[in-house]
């Protein structure tokens, strides 16, 4: 639901990064989104073209990579996925796990076009 | 209405780039980030603890779904805490100054965030609100996020400490169906326990199960706002987190929620699920 909040964060820092770089626009923006950060995928896609319009990515393509759930068992040592709200060992059934992927909500790669000509 | 959910409705767009994507005519380049989406509220969040830290001030944030009894528990602390700890409260709400006039009215300062269109208080708004505040002279800072299980567990405030509360008319199946929430929890409360005899579909136990299956160790203490056993419980939890954070400034330490993935950045090349 906060979607737009965090689209605009994102694009605020895309707009520094292509600032920095003399970029004359954002050609793309790859994003990683993991289930237990709170953000909806499909949401964020909804939102993105409204907090881009009128900025320097206001063209680009947004890329959300979906992360899964991993965990690491304290237990029995084995690493699998689990459900959100079923955070438990696939293996043992333990859940005092460390989840090691799928909180994550972060700006991965940002694609630029600058102005020097494009080499043939 | 949050300014986010609006236009929110309707079905998932596809993951191809938009149609008005023009093909480049300069040299395009690709520059590697890999840095949080909410890196800017995340150092005014970090600033905001460095207020709290300086003035040895304890600073909870309660979270909860609209009417879990936030408001009505700080109102019971505040009495209970009356001469012995200095308290003052940050009040997020959509449109009205009410949270804060109830807990004024128990003589304590407190300051109302109006948060507009957003669901959720930020670090900039949290910020803003405490030069409002005597940070100089208190213990504990309480802030009341905006009602809501979805959006507030996402943005660091710089507070120590997540409360979150879980009521029982609310169901004990909401751990399952909001897991992001209930993970940030540093605490959990089971409120208006009172209700428990006409409302017997609640189960503590269930309720604490469908904790621990999204991964939850932290304490959960039943209570309800008028006072009892649970409610002494979250006053002694309260007086053991002054105590940690009293020991934490003296050796120049601080703490942090559980809000943030602490593994996240350095798992961040790991392969996407699609
Ligand atoms: N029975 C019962 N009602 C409560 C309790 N705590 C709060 N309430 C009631 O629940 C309603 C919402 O409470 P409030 O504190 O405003 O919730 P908030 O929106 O989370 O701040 C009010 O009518 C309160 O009187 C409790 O422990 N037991
Ligand atoms: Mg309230
Ligand atoms: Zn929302
Ligand atoms: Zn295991
Ligand atoms: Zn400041």
């Amino acid at each position: 639901m906060h979607e737009l909040s965090v689209c605009q964060a994102l694009i605020g820092q895309v707009e520094r990064i292509a600032r920095e770089n003399g970029a004359r626009r954002v050609v793309s923006v790859v994003v990683a989104v993991g289930p237990l950060s709170g953000v909806e995928p499909a949401l964020l896609e909804h939102a993105y073209p409204i907090a881009a319009a009128g900025t320097v990515a206001e063209h680009a393509s947004l890329t959300v990579e979906v992360m899964p759930v991993e965990v690491h068992c304290r237990k029995c040592g084995a690493r699998g996925e689990a459900r959100p709200n079923r955070i438990v060992c696939a293996a043992c059934g333990e859940w005092q796990v460390d989840v090691i992927s799928g909180e994550e909500m972060l700006l991965k790669r940002v694609e630029i076009e600058t102005d020097a000509l494009a080499a043939s | 209405m949050c300014r986010d959910c609006g236009c929110t409705l309707g079905p998932a767009v596809a993951r191809a780039p938009l149609a008005s994507v023009k093909p480049p005519a300069g040299r395009v380049e690709t520059i590697e980030v890999i840095t949080a989406i909410l890196d800017e509220n995340d150092r005014v969040a970090a600033h905001n603890r460095e207020h709290f830290d300086g003035h040895g001030v304890l600073a909870l944030n309660l979270m909860s779904s609209p009417g879990a009894g936030k408001t009505s528990l700080l109102e019971a602390t505040i009495r209970a805490l009356a001469g012995r700890l200095r308290v003052a409260v940050v009040e997020g709400d959509l449109a009205t100054e009410n949270d804060a006039d109830r807990i004024r009215a128990c003589g304590v300062p407190a300051v109302q965030v109006q948060t507009g269109n957003a669901c959720h208080l930020d670090a900039t708004m949290v910020h803003d609100a405490l030069h409002e505040l005597p940070l100089a002279g208190l213990d504990v800072l309480f802030i009341e996020n905006v009602g809501n299980l979805v959006c507030p567990a996402s943005f660091d405030l710089g507070q120590h400490r997540n409360v979150t509360l879980l009521s029982v008319p609310e169901g004990d199946d909401k751990p399952a169906k909001y897991p992001v929430m209930f993970r940030a929890a540093d605490l959990t409360l089971l409120t208006k326990t009172d209700l428990l005899p006409y409302l017997t579909e609640f189960s503590p136990a269930r309720a604490r199960a469908a904790l621990q299956q999204v991964g939850y160790g932290g304490e959960t203490i039943e209570l309800t706002s008028r006072g009892g056993e649970g409610f002494a419980a979250w006053l002694a939890w309260l007086d053991r987190e002054v105590a940690a954070q009293r020991a934490r400034t003296a050796q120049g330490r601080t703490a942090r929620p559980n809000v943030q993935p602490e593994g996240a950045l350095a798992h961040a090349s790991a392969r996407p699920a699609r």
